[in-house]
């Protein structure tokens, strides 16, 4: 596939560029990066005049729900959402039906992705069998077919041996470990956030300090390992801190949060809004203070959207009877570009955790515009104005707290290997 | 007569004072028909009443329904726990379902705080909360703010203690909103583990640390069931040692004034919360609470069918 993007303000923080460039791709690789480029006759140009040409954005948790719950989303549906939200690569979390811990699973979602989705998919397996908690799954063979990290995510691994085990056996196969990073007693039968809010409405309370044992845990079994670890969606101060502190400590701990934990608060709930109930909660004004210097500072890594689609049946009923999750594909850019408007983190910063970091934390080998890199490549609008409305939304689910709130900025392009999937 | 302006009564915080005051103020109106050889007026002749109750009620159904009957309204009850909800129905479909046979109210008791808020959503008839989670119980805590009234004439500058788990209390919650509208002071005591964290900026409260801090000088006592079924096996050592601490006895209900009020919502564990001989003694309104309750309740299906007056 071969394209010119002309006069866009190109942004690649792996060569530390940020400058009005044309970006030449030719068979799908990119092939030139400079001003007043010029292509053979024939070759399709896109005038990129007023936005961002980035490294195709890339999220690191999503549920894809196929196979087994394809009436909440599948890869078809799944993919078109990434790309409509700028994504040109997601990683997809194994609690699907069956779970994704065998080959045939991760093979089949690999080959549905490459035959009918939009965008790349990097599956995730999962740590222990069949999110089961008691064993191992094979991490050898789940690496061997294609899966990127291994996670049981919305699961956690509650036997400190056996994940201490996972870690040290990930390191020899070579493979990521995402947690996420809840103590399951702490969590109990709690709905939201502990506080305040959780008080006035008498719904029972998680308390921070779930998230932050857990993530303490996660850490210290890393350190004590010489291990890798990835924790996931971070929601709280604490955590903030503890992995802050690893991290000075020499740790090898990534992490990334969700927009939601950035943008919205535990006052979301009021109401007993079901699209404000996830897990981890959404906390508190000081969390979400705490979560915009960890961003700031580089203590998080990465932005990801934990994006999680229910089905209207199971949003719409009882606040406690209600899924955990929201859908995040399409709104991620705009509630993180905001992070830019509000002096939190630069461009160049936000670009960086929303493509380069996840790219390196699992290895994917993208996330940058190098010379003879793969063209997955992201035009954003940054001053795009729209309306999040359940109609037009890609995905298959309308579980958002967003349904008709205004946004600023989006993907004006996606392209994936040098084919435009998705042009606003 | 002041206007009530609400189709459903779900949450006391949700109340004005003047709605709270004009709802006590009819319930003591209605007290009257309760007297009377042939109690029942034709007022809502021709309504129709469910009582939903998806958790198990004596006091509260049973008073609903008298309420309803006084009233002449045509009243049915159903515990989902032996109907359609055993047969996995969603507490929507149920409500689609009841509301096709066109009932005017809807009087729910739900184990699910804010369970009222989605079915006022769905229905287009009246909602009344008989309670809801650990959010709250108004009409409880409408016939509590009747019984203070009752005895002081006035619910304006009481010191009001409320003692136990409050977390997981809708009484107490709905006391909380009514009583800090009305210009009570509230005064909570229980173990930590039973309060919730910011219950002191939900209205005019103060933590105590200890019992006695809350039932010093107090007007009025009231004591919440300790439940063993909630209070699970990590909230407290056992009913013995709660007793211990958070139980009133002859002993330290004279911290309170002389002539406050002892009272509890029910059902009761004597020797528990309470001890017999304060549950039956002088100081106790727990009957008249009851009785009270056939009124509220009255006063709250009368306002909201928006009925033009009682007879």
């Amino acid at each position: 596939m071969n394209l010119l993007i002309k006069n866009g303000r190109v942004i690649d923080p792996s060569q530390n560029i940020d400058d009005t460039l044309d970006v030449l791709v030719e068979n799908g690789l990119v092939k030139k990066i400079g001003a007043g480029l010029t292509a053979p006759a024939g070759t399709e140009t896109i005038d990129a005049t007023g936005t961002y040409v980035v490294p195709g954005l890339i999220d690191m948790h999503v549920h894809l729900r196929d196979p087994g719950l394809e009436y909440k989303e599948d890869i078809v549906s799944g993919t078109k959402a990434a790309v409509a939200g700028g994504f040109t690569s997601i990683c997809c979390m194994p609690n699907t039906k069956p779970v994704i811990d065998n080959k045939a699973i991760a093979s089949y979602i690999i080959n549905k992705a490459k035959a009918e989705g939009f965008c790349n998919v990097f599956p995730v397996g999962s740590i222990t069998y069949g999110l089961s908690g008691d064993r191992m799954s094979e991490m050898g063979e789940l690496k061997e077919s294609g899966c990127v990290a291994v996670s049981d995510d919305g699961k956690p691994v509650h036997n400190s041996e056996l994940m201490m085990r996972a870690l040290q056996y990930a390191a020899g196969v070579g493979i990521m470990v995402i947690s996420h990073a809840e103590e399951l007693e702490l969590v109990g039968e709690g709905v939201m956030n502990e506080g305040f809010v959780s008080t006035e409405l008498g719904l029972k309370g998680i308390p921070r300090v779930a998230e932050d044992i857990a993530t303490s845990r996660e850490t210290l079994l890393a350190e004590y390992t010489g291990t890798s670890i990835h924790i996931a969606h971070v929601s709280t101060k604490g955590a903030v801190q503890i992995i802050r502190e690893a991290k000075a400590r020499g740790v090898k701990v990534t992490c990334e949060t969700a927009p939601h934990y950035f943008s919205l608060t535990d006052n979301a709930v009021r109401g007993y809004n079901t699209n404000a109930k996830m897990n981890p909660p959404l906390r508190e004004s000081g969390d979400i203070a705490a979560i915009k210097e960890g961003l700031r500072d580089g203590t998080i890594d990465a932005i990801a959207t934990d994006h999680a689609p229910h089905h209207q049946d199971e949003k719409d009923v009882e606040f406690n009877v209600a899924m955990n999750g929201i859908i995040g594909l399409e709104t991620s850019l705009p509630l993180s570009l905001s992070l830019v408007a509000e002096g939190v983190v630069t461009l160049n910063q936000l670009i960086e955790q929303m493509s380069l970091k996840p790219s390196s934390i699992l290895n994917l080998n993208r996330g940058t515009l190098v010379i003879g890199s793969v063209a997955d490549i992201t035009l954003i609008d940054p001053k795009l104005e729209w309306v999040v409305q359940a109609d037009k939304l890609a995905s298959k689910s309308k579980n958002s707290p967003w349904l008709g709130k205004k946004m600023t900025g989006g993907a004006a392009a996606t392209i994936v290997a040098g084919t435009v999937v998705y042009k606003r | 007569m002041a206007e009530f302006k609400h189709k459903h009564i779900i949450a006391l915080r949700d109340l004005s004072k003047a709605d709270i005051e004009l709802l006590i103020s009819t319930a003591e109106s209605m007290r009257e028909i309760n007297s009377r050889d042939i109690k029942k007026v034709p007022t809502l002749r021709g309504k129709t009443i469910i009582n939903l109750f998806y958790e198990a009620s004596t006091r509260t159904r049973t008073s609903f329904e008298i309420a309803g009957k006084r009233l002449s309204a045509d009243t049915v009850n159903i515990a989902p726990s032996n109907s359609s909800a055993t047969k996995g129905e969603t507490l929507a479909d149920t409500a689609l379902n009841l509301l096709a046979m066109k009932p005017d109210i809807i009087v729910m008791r739900h184990a699910v705080s804010g369970a009222h808020y989605f079915l006022a959503n769905k229905v287009n008839c009246s909602i009344i909360n008989a309670g809801d989670g650990a959010h709250e119980h108004p009409s409880q805590g409408l016939l509590d703010m009747l019984t203070m009234k009752d005895h002081f004439g006035r619910l304006d500058g009481l010191k009001v203690a409320i003692v136990g788990d409050i977390t997981h209390s809708r009484v107490a919650r709905s006391n909380i909103q009514g009583l800090t509208k009305l210009g009570s002071s509230v005064y909570l005591a229980g173990p930590p583990t039973m309060v919730p964290p910011g219950i002191e900026k939900t209205g005019n409260v103060t933590v105590c640390s200890t019992m006695n801090e809350a039932l010093q000088d107090a007007d009025v006592v009231m004591m919440l069931r300790i439940q063993q079924e909630r209070q699970g096996k990590t909230l407290m050592p056992n009913a013995r040692e709660y007793a211990r601490y958070f139980g009133l006895n002859p002993n330290n209900v004279k911290l309170a004034k002389p002539n406050a009020m002892v009272m509890h919502p029910g059902p009761i564990n004597r020797g528990v919360e309470m001890s017999s001989s304060v549950v039956d003694g002088d100081q106790s309104w727990i009957l008249k609470q009851v009785e009270n309750g056939v009124a509220v309740r009255m006063s709250m299906l009368y306002h909201v069918c928006g009925v033009d007056s009682v007879e």
